[in-house]
């Protein structure tokens, strides 16, 4: 069956409350899928956003939503029986590498796309995992029992964890590996804030680490043609969501510029203050 | 495959349709490093537009459904975007839109000083119901808005891009040429249609009509650049559903000098551009045969005149 063609209508199968803030949907669907990749959601007579893919087996599938705005609000309202319309999966999802030792790093709801990328690497052998994961509070640390691996966390009122930024835990990490002689990191996997993973990704850059990020921009089509989402030369939604290091040393827009609705270029921070309305 | 248009060399004769990436300088580039000749940039309205919510743009499978709704910043917030473009070693085609001759007027003179190398009059967009396409279905229109526009260009070549809800294309196309244009381009999206969603019971598009393009129009795209080919002389940028060399073939038979593409990028990626080229040379050789010789080849003078069966 096509899933990207016009929307397919799904009905809620099970509603999770996370927080105050967060929710996951599940859908009873055999969604095609590789973690990192996302879905359009569509709330008939309201509007339709991109989400990525937060929970996934072979007959169910769920997204995570922020109750934020408009959108976010409707959606972590409705309830088991409602009808969502899906497009996708589209973009290219994370490069499963053939790398051993591997950090994961969240930021805050970050870990929506991470969380079947975690679950893939954790069902696979000879995988040294380190899981990094930083939000605002404790409240905001998402699915804080998912996971086999330990979880090294921080948070910015040190609600739990080291009161901190992730960036903080992942230099840690790597001197600690250099101090003890242990190998060293060779895949680093990201999403967060951009000024997180830009971050993240010169820590890489120094440490001459390979890593890959996964970006957010406003989208229309979903599938590279309308060109709302460019980023530099690249096309977010179908060369990314999720970009590895050769690709963001050339994208002058990363942790810069993104377009809003009009299609003008904006410096990031004004570009999220309209995003987070 | 390099090509002559209007005084300028391209790269190859295919044109990327506008609307369709064009919001970037740097995509822009990528697209004519990809073996597109030239690039047109999403279309430049008078003030700054959001465009419509999602959803705005669908796949059919057999081609698009979409009313993304002129979005612009405004052409007086685009600085990045002609600095980036100054230095340029591409040609590139500016899309403008307005809501009256006015407008047009007004974003093309501003235009103009940037120095893009062709101007294409957006005077057929279906999905805005101030904008484009009532300029495109009444031949007096557009002949107001071409004649009063090519006055504040300077000698920018000007293309009017053409809608096929003209109840008669030809006409319209003949009218911008009398009004100065240099150049036709042909067609904007079909209908508009819509879709329904009928477990939602709603119209899936957010505007909930849009225009159809891609492989399901071509047929129509064809149909309309063989009218304007026998209505004017200027030549014509043809597309509509051009995804592979023999549908490049089709439309340059029809009449077309350049060949546009647009949708065709969901199905084949931006490489489509360097496919398509591909394609299109191989068939020419072929068929020992060259882009300058089937320009305009299916006009057939023994098929015109009277075609009803007499008794």
């Amino acid at each position: 069956m096509n899933t990207d063609l016009k929307p397919v209508m799904l009905k809620v199968a099970e509603k999770q409350v996370h927080s105050a803030s967060f929710s996951s949907l599940f859908f009873e669907f055999p969604m095609d899928f590789k973690p990192g990749q996302f879905v359009m959601a569509w709330i008939p007579g309201l509007d339709e956003k991109p989400y990525t893919i937060s929970f996934h087996t072979p007959t169910r599938f769920a997204i995570t939503v922020e109750a934020k705005g408009r959108f976010s609000k409707q959606a972590v309202a409705m309830a088991p029986g409602d009808l969502m319309g899906f497009r996708g999966p589209f973009g290219n999802g994370f490069n499963v590498h053939p790398s051993s030792h591997i950090a994961v790093v969240a930021g805050g709801c970050g870990m929506a796309p991470l969380a079947p990328l975690v679950e893939t690497l954790e069902a696979q052998e000879n995988r040294n995992l380190v899981l990094i994961h930083g939000a605002r509070t404790k409240d905001f640390l998402l699915y804080p029992d998912r996971f086999a691996t330990a979880r090294k966390t921080c948070t910015d009122d040190g609600s739990q964890g080291h009161k901190g930024f992730v960036t903080a835990l992942l230099e840690d990490e790597i001197r600690q590996r250099a101090d003890w002689g242990s190998p060293g990191l060779d895949m680093v996997y990201a999403c967060g804030p951009e000024i997180m993973m830009h971050a993240v990704f010169q820590i890489c850059e120094a440490h001459d680490i390979p890593c890959q990020v996964s970006l957010e921009r406003y989208m229309r089509c979903g599938f590279g043609v309308c060109g709302a989402c460019v980023c530099g030369s690249q096309v977010v939604c179908k060369d990314g969501p999720v970009f590895g290091s050769a690709s963001l040393r050339t994208m002058g827009d990363f942790n810069t510029t993104a377009l809003l609705k009009s299609g003008q270029p904006v410096a990031l921070s004004d570009y999220f203050s309209w995003r987070c309305q | 495959m390099k090509t002559d248009f209007l005084g300028k060399t391209l790269s190859s004769p295919l044109v990327l349709a506008s609307g369709v990436l064009g919001n970037n300088a740097a995509i822009l580039e990528r697209v004519h490093a990809n073996g597109c000749g030239l690039p047109t940039m999403k279309s430049i309205g008078p003030a700054p537009r959001n465009g419509h919510h999602n959803p705005t743009v669908i796949d059919l499978g057999q081609g698009m459904i979409n009313a993304v709704g002129l979005p612009t910043p405004g052409y007086l917030n685009m600085d990045r975007e002609w600095a980036e473009l100054e230095n340029r070693q591409f040609p590139v085609n500016a899309s403008i839109y307005g809501g009256s001759v006015a407008e047009f007027v007004q974003v093309a003179e501003f235009v103009a000083q940037k120095g893009p190398d062709y101007i294409e009059l957006n005077i057929s967009c279906p999905n805005s119901d101030q904008h484009g396409m009532i300029f495109g279905i009444n031949p007096a229109s557009s002949h107001a808005v071409v004649a009063a526009v090519k006055k504040v260009i300077g000698t920018i070549p000007l293309i009017a891009k053409l809608t096929p809800a003209a109840p008669d294309i030809g006409a319209i196309a003949a009218a911008c040429e009398d009004g100065g244009a240099d150049a036709i381009c042909a067609i904007n999206t079909a209908g508009p249609g819509m879709v329904i969603d009928i477990e939602a019971q709603m119209p899936v598009l957010a505007f909930k009509k849009g225009g159809l393009s891609g492989p399901m129009i071509k047929p129509v795209a064809v149909r309309c650049v063989y009218e304007i080919y026998q209505a004017v002389k200027i030549p014509i940028i043809g597309l509509g559903g051009i995804t592979r060399g023999e549908d490049a073939v089709e439309i340059l038979m029809a009449g077309a000098s350049l060949v546009g593409m647009g949708t065709a990028v969901r199905y084949r990626g931006i490489s489509v551009f360097n496919q398509v080229s591909k394609e299109l040379d191989n068939w020419l050789t072929d068929h020992n045969t060259s882009l300058e010789k089937i320009i305009g080849a299916a006009h057939h003078p023994a098929m015109e005149g009277p075609h009803e069966h007499r008794s």
